[in-house]
């Protein structure tokens, strides 16, 4: 069933996405690069050097204004991680984060899955991720199919292949056309408490499941740096855990182009970070320069602070820029202080995306010198990592190893804190549930590992049941709910009024949650300005209120504070009225217009004030302003007092005094708009004269309310005010 | 061992490693790595699990649920070494019905595994 294009100016409708599930198929499986342009990237003034082939469609940088709004995009696949524990809202989220750039969307699973022996089915609601079932994903890779379209490029939609049911969730991604996935063995065992042979086994098979489908694998060995006292003391053992999962997935058939390194630079400022993290990173590069890097920002050391968070992020992109990475994958900066809004996603990925455009093709400028203090530290840490393995064999191999402690200890090695995460074979979730295969074993399907005994004049093992799922996607059984009491049914028609019912509530998370940020200063001290900004929050009708960021800017003066709560307020967009937007005339008109009329203006900075270069803007043929258009100025310069603008307008005969308030403070620029209006009142002229102010803080409200016929903010070019000086002046009977 | 004697042997075996080549240095972290891994792979090999078989019914057709209770009954009649889908495809032959039915009729009826791979 094909469902028609996404229209950029209509919402996702969800509803029509869950229609037609039982029959959806992916119309592609396995993962995708971004493609390059030849010859590098030309746009507008600008030849990039690594940048790829652009979106279809999208949202540039807020600065790209000042750029032709031209949007570049990186070389590296750009990750954001989308799990709110409700599928159905996080898809709108993904089509937010496809527009921004993100082209690799990863879904976290629900607390606990990894401990179900078996596969969940239905849609029922997750706990800090999403329950993974197969409604879930192949919804979600409808939404992605769809997405996809709409910005011109693919989206590579990911999740995790670990726990004891890996080889089944494997199956279900393999069918599913999802494209990344993590997988390592090494994970569940030492941070799931999963059994070390059970997780081994079961990783083969899973393994070559992805590999069947071209499902791209990250590891977790970042996880030992998030784990660890000191994540920068671990970086041997970082490597001995990459080597082991990447040579065991390489033994048991997987491709070394679909294997990728989970790799996160160690340390964060205050530390002199660079000093511990590019060593690391080049030296893990070295290594494995046949395997694709994931270099994934910090999350360690994130605090409550979004800018602090984002601005450790720009190191570690800096990081990537300077080494290599296949894949850039984003944190959302508020995920130290609350489970990542809608909008926080977006900072992340804007986050990647315009360090790695800033730093495009550094390394044709800058060379890492390998000759000082790098190069040794970079050997150090690579003949630590091999007495690491050399020690761990000669310990009896690496089951005996993780019972002995060797992983995960905070003391670099050789030293040891004996703080190391111990297994016992015989232990974990899944203990002595492997069973050795007969001789006439055999398993009659598709991308299976291990000894199988096929039966004569088979050629392929799926001939006896005539095709498995895997080639024939028709035989795949979908369920749709097995608790329609928990499903996103329920979910869904709660919400209908804040989605499809016109009611416009706020949201961080889930369609109508009404959460709210607010942001102020209180000058007390931390403990104080705290308990004062409930107080506050409460007052101001916030439900459930909680300080989700307090910073000291002095420990007397005051305090920063963020408040989250939730407000039971929804507005119904019928009753909003909503200011038409401005269609201007066209240029060939506004010419005539001016050259019939002999259209002269003057202009001037009104008050104390020296700024002129935002009316000089508005006004000269270089700037594309009003001259440019035949509009003949008279600019009296700044700090012009009102009465001599109006003098001068009287006696060049102009059609119109613009001025300028750039600056204000107590609000004299509404003073100074009053004071214009009355002058030309009491000299008879207002009715002739139109009167335009403009400035960073005007609007056109503002300036009518005090006596403007006009008024003009931020961005404003020539033609803006052209195109409102004709039309004042032919409403007037021109 | 004991840390001090750990840390000396560590000096030693670092001080292999210093006459080594870049390069060297690669190729000795990579043969380690492989020799770590060869075990865990025999293991794999010749291993299986209820997930694997329940990942080989699923390739075959089977629903998600049924797949559990056909495992899990396999697994009690002591046929796991042979395969769950082996299983299933015997069934299948024996009682001249399709793998969902073969599936359905071991979860409803146990007995009919006994004695299925005996000659």
């Amino acid at each position: 069933m094909t469902m028609k294009e996404l229209d950029p100016k209509e919402k996702l409708d969800i509803e029509q996405i869950l229609e037609g599930l039982d029959s959806y198929h992916p119309p592609r499986k396995g993962w995708t690069w971004r493609e390059p342009v030849p010859g590098g990237y030309k746009v507008g003034k600008f030849h990039y050097k690594t940048m790829t082939k652009p979106l279809a469609r999208s949202v540039p940088l807020p600065a790209s204004k000042y750029f032709d709004y031209i949007d570049p995009q990186p070389q590296p696949v750009i990750t954001t991680e989308i799990a709110s524990g409700r599928f159905e809202d996080d898809i709108r989220r993904m089509r937010m984060a496809a527009w921004h750039g993100a082209d690799h969307i990863m879904v976290i699973r629900t607390t606990g899955q990894s401990h179900i022996d078996g596969l969940l089915e239905g849609t029922p609601e997750g706990v800090g991720g999403v329950p993974i079932t197969r409604k879930q994903i192949r919804a979600s890779r409808k939404a992605c199919d769809l997405i996809e379209k709409e910005v011109g490029r693919p989206i590579n939609f990911h999740s995790y292949v670990s726990g004891v049911a890996g080889p089944e969730v494997a199956v279900l991604f393999a069918e599913e056309g999802i494209n990344g996935a993590h997988q390592d063995p090494q994970y569940n065992v030492l941070y799931r408490n999963v059994n070390m042979y059970r997780s081994f086994v079961d990783a083969a098979e899973a393994k070559r499941v992805m590999a069947g489908a071209r499902i791209f694998q990250i590891d977790g060995a970042h996880n030992a740096n998030a784990t660890a006292k000191e994540g920068w003391s671990v970086m041997p053992e970082l490597l001995v855990q990459h080597g082991i999962n990447s040579a065991f997935s390489v033994a048991v058939g997987m491709p070394k182009d679909l294997i990728g390194l989970s790799t996160v630079p160690p340390c964060a400022p205050p530390a002199p970070k660079l000093w511990y993290d590019l060593p690391y990173a080049v030296a893990l590069r070295d290594f494995f320069s046949e395997y694709k890097m994931r270099a994934q920002q910090n999350t360690r050391y994130i605090e409550a602070d979004i800018e602090e968070a984002t601005r450790t992020h720009v190191i570690d992109t800096l990081i990537s820029a300077l080494t290599r990475a296949d894949i850039q994958s984003t944190i959302t900066p508020d995920e130290g202080r609350n489970v990542p809004w809608h909008y926080n996603n977006i900072r992340g990925i804007e986050t990647a995306k315009q360090t790695l455009v800033a730093l495009d093709g550094i390394q044709e400028l800058v060379k890492l010198d390998r000759d000082g203090p790098l190069g040794e530290m970079v050997r150090d840490i690579k003949e630590r990592a091999i007495c690491f393995l050399e020690e761990l064999l000669e310990s009896g191999g690496y089951f005996a190893a993780v019972e002995k402690g060797f992983f995960v200890d905070s003391a670099r090695y050789p030293e040891r804190n004996g703080d190391g995460i111990a297994r016992d074979g015989k232990g974990g979730v899944g203990a002595g549930t492997i069973v050795p295969r007969d001789p006439d074993y055999f398993a009659p399907v598709c991308s299976h590992f291990g000894n199988s005994k096929l039966p004569a004049g088979a050629k392929k093992p799926c001939d006896p049941i005539d095709g498995c799922t895997l080639c024939k996607p028709q035989k795949i059984v979908y369920i749709d709910e097995l608790d329609p009491s928990d499903s996103c049914h329920v979910r869904l028609e709660k919400t209908l009024p804040f989605r499809k019912g016109g009611l416009i509530k706020p949201e961080a998370e889930w369609a109508g949650d009404g959460t709210m940020l607010l942001q102020f200063f209180l000058p007390e001290e931390i403990d104080v300005a705290r308990v004062a900004a409930l107080e506050i929050a409460k007052k101001m009708g916030l439900a459930d209120p909680e300080v989700i960021n307090a910073q000291v800017m002095h420990p007397a003066e005051g305090t920063f504070l963020e408040v989250k709560g939730k407000v039971d307020i929804a507005i119904d967009k019928k009753t909003l009225k909503i200011p038409p937007k401005e269609v201007m005339l066209p240029e060939d008109e506004l010419r005539a217009a001016i050259k019939q009329w002999g259209l002269k203006v003057v202009a001037g900075t009104v008050g104390e004030d020296e700024h002129s270069v935002g009316l000089r803007e508005i006004l000269d043929i270089k700037h594309g302003g009003i001259e440019k258009y035949g509009v003949k100025y008279h600019y009296l310069g700044t700090s012009v007092p009102v009465g001599k603008l109006v003098d001068a307008a009287i006696e060049t005969g102009a059609h119109a005094i613009l001025i300028s308030t750039i600056i204000s403070h107590n609000d004299v620029h509404k003073a100074m708009m009053r004071k214009l209006d009355e002058v030309c009142r009491e000299k008879g002229i207002r009715d002739k004269i139109v009167l335009i102010s403009g400035g960073t803080q005007v609007t056109r409200e503002i300036a009518r309310e005090n006596g403007m016929d006009d008024g003009f903010g931020r961005g404003t070019k020539g033609i803006h005010v052209v195109d409102s000086l004709v039309k004042i002046l032919r409403k007037r009977g021109r | 061992m004991s840390d001090t004697e750990r840390i000396r042997k560590f000096e030693e075996r670092r001080a292999a490693l210093r006459k080594m080549t870049d390069e060297q240095l690669k190729a000795r972290f990579w043969e380690l790595c492989q020799k770590a891994v060869e075990p865990l792979v025999e293991l794999a090999k010749t291993h299986t699990s209820p997930s694997i078989e329940r990942a080989v019914l699923l390739r075959m057709g089977i629903d998600s649920v049924t797949t559990k209770g056909v495992v899990a009954r396999v697994h009690e009649a002591g046929l796991l070494g042979k395969g769950a889908g082996h299983v299933v495809l015997k069934v299948s032959e024996k009682h001249k019905t399709d793998v969902r039915g073969a599936a359905k009729k071991i979860v409803d009826d146990p007995a009919c595994l006994t004695g299925l791979f005996e000659r």
